[in-house]
């Protein structure tokens, strides 16, 4: 984020990272499932300094009527940063980076969903990145499930999101946007933790093997800390469950 | 690519019970990449390139070298931008117009690929800290489609790298200038190679061909380095993978690329 320090220590001798927190340890995660009046369901996360909101439609019909599948609903996901969510102003129009993000989330939430129960049809994602601190597309995920389980879409599990990554030489779970700048690998996981299956995983950095067998295990169990919380905002809308 | 017919369906049932027996519908092993063949300098006007026939599927890649303007937040560093687009004449299905999401997902993780290996040393790029940089471009076209274009096109841009050679320019009264007809090869750190994998039900195929990669249920791309060393990965596909097969896939990505890392560095040293 622009201006950061060049010699900013990124993990102390306690193993203390930049903004305070254990290698082990995710940032601050707030899910609220609902939230939209016109969407058929909905969700809103903070991730740190992530706030992103997503808005479900469907199974609807499908327009332009050829994308249509007669075995199967489609999927179609959108991932979309609004111009002031990063430091310097976005070009509102979707990037190459957007599109491919897009893909990867809709590719993520493709196994969970049970869109064969709906054939001709189509479930709309659409996902507006507020503000962006790094790791968005994992805390886009993690809310996308929520708000497919909101709409009421049958789905066999949900898709829970983190990233670990590497970070002074140490493997570090959630990696923030000064650590994914200065750092020197990050991993985004997407994970079904019922069905134990990892549905999204991208990887820019250097590991050697045996960093890469951690990097997946410390990813797979942020995203059971995820899930949790994934269930935990469902509760609360439907149950009243409130704890805090 | 993925348009369903029903003789796709059929080929789909015909490649899964091949596989239940530990056969491919071409023969190969689980773990066998096709036959690749390289021709370097296919294009002699770039400063390098390089054809390749992977399997059935070809692509050419060029490498233009040119003096840039550095990033705003990288003034000492040169550039490097890889690209890739699938030419019409490719696959009946491809349209000209704007690029389709599964073409700018290919570009970007082909991209991605080279750069995370750090392959071209850009530090070594810079004609003028902060004014001036040289600025170096792959660009992959395909012009024939039989299924891994992310190998074929990672490839066809490090084999092109590899055999590239750039000019000299220097500052002269605040002008980039060329220095002499002297032509040095692109400084290069490490050989990345990418080996896509597919799944088909709970079999994990290496490279698969046209047929395969309509019938996959998932894939994921490695790319690993000339240290063995892991360095950038994308997972695709309408299914998952297990922790297991991750982990499988990454030792696979290894074993395998290093074999095609000696490719490429045979047509690297026939080039010389």
């Amino acid at each position: 984020m622009g201006g950061q320090d060049a010699t900013m220590v990124l993990l102390d001798e306690n193993g203390i990272r930049c903004d305070g927190r254990k290698i082990d340890e995710p940032r601050r995660i707030m899910i609220k499932a609902g939230g939209l009046k016109n969407a058929d369901g909905s969700a809103y996360i903070e991730f740190g300094d992530n706030k992103i909101l997503v808005g479900v439609f469907g199974p609807r019909d499908v327009h332009p009527k050829h994308m249509s599948d007669t075995d199967t609903g489609i999927l179609r996901v959108r991932y979309h940063m609004e111009p002031f969510s990063v430091s310097d102003r976005k070009n509102p129009a979707p990037s190459r980076r957007e599109i491919e993000i897009s893909k990867v989330i809709k590719e993520a939430l493709e196994p969970a969903v049970m869109l064969e129960k709906f054939p001709r049809t189509a479930v709309d994602v659409f996902i507006e990145v507020l503000q962006a601190d790094g790791g968005t597309r994992c805390a886009a995920l993690s809310a996308a499930s929520v708000a497919l389980a909101d709409a009421g879409i049958p789905m066999r599990d949900m898709v829970a999101a983190c990233a670990s990554g590497k970070v002074a030489d140490t493997i570090v779970l959630d990696v923030n946007n000064e650590e994914d700048q200065a750092g020197q690998a990050d991993m985004p996981i997407g994970y079904m933790p019922s069905l134990e299956k990892i549905t999204l995983l991208q990887l820019d950095g250097v590991l050697s093997p045996e960093e890469y067998k951690k990097c997946v295990e410390v990813g797979v169990n942020g995203c059971k800390i995820v899930y949790e919380l994934q269930k935990k905002a469902l509760n609360d809308k439907y149950f009243g469950t409130k704890s805090d | 690519m993925a348009s369903r017919t029903v003789i796709g369906e059929l080929k789909k049932i015909q490649i899964l019970e091949l596989l239940e027996q530990g056969k491919r519908i071409d023969g190969r092993a689980l773990d066998e990449p096709r036959e690749i063949s390289i021709e370097i300098n296919a294009i002699p006007k770039a400063n390098g390139s390089a054809r390749i026939f992977l399997g059935d599927t070809e692509v050419v890649c060029g490498v233009k070298i040119q003096p840039d303007r550095p990033f705003p937040d990288m003034g000492d560093k040169g550039i490097f931008i890889c690209t890739a687009e699938l030419l019409p004449l490719s696959h009946p299905t491809v349209e000209t117009g704007p690029p389709q999401p599964h073409v700018i997902e290919l570009a970007r993780v082909t991209d991605r690929g080279i750069r995370e290996s750090h392959m071209v040393d850009v530090s070594q790029l810079v004609i003028e800290k902060d004014k001036s940089v040289v600025g170096v471009f792959a660009d992959i076209v395909v012009i024939d489609y039989d299924g891994n274009l992310f190998d074929a096109c990672s490839y066809a841009a490090t084999a092109a790298l590899l055999t590239s050679k750039t000019p000299k320019w220097t500052m002269v009264d605040d002008k980039v200038t060329r220095v002499d007809e002297d032509e040095t090869p692109l400084p290069t750190t490490t050989i990345p190679v990418s080996v896509t994998m597919g799944k088909i039900g709970n079999h994990i195929i290496v490279d698969p061909n046209g047929d395969e990669w309509a019938s996959m249920d998932a894939r994921i791309t490695i790319t690993s380095d000339s240290d063995g060393n892991i360095c950038a990965l994308q997972k695709g596909g309408t299914d998952g993978f297990t922790q297991d097969e991750i982990i499988q896939c990454g030792e696979l990505s290894v074993r395998i690329g290093a074999k095609i890392r000696e490719k490429l560095k045979e047509s690297q040293q026939e080039s010389q």
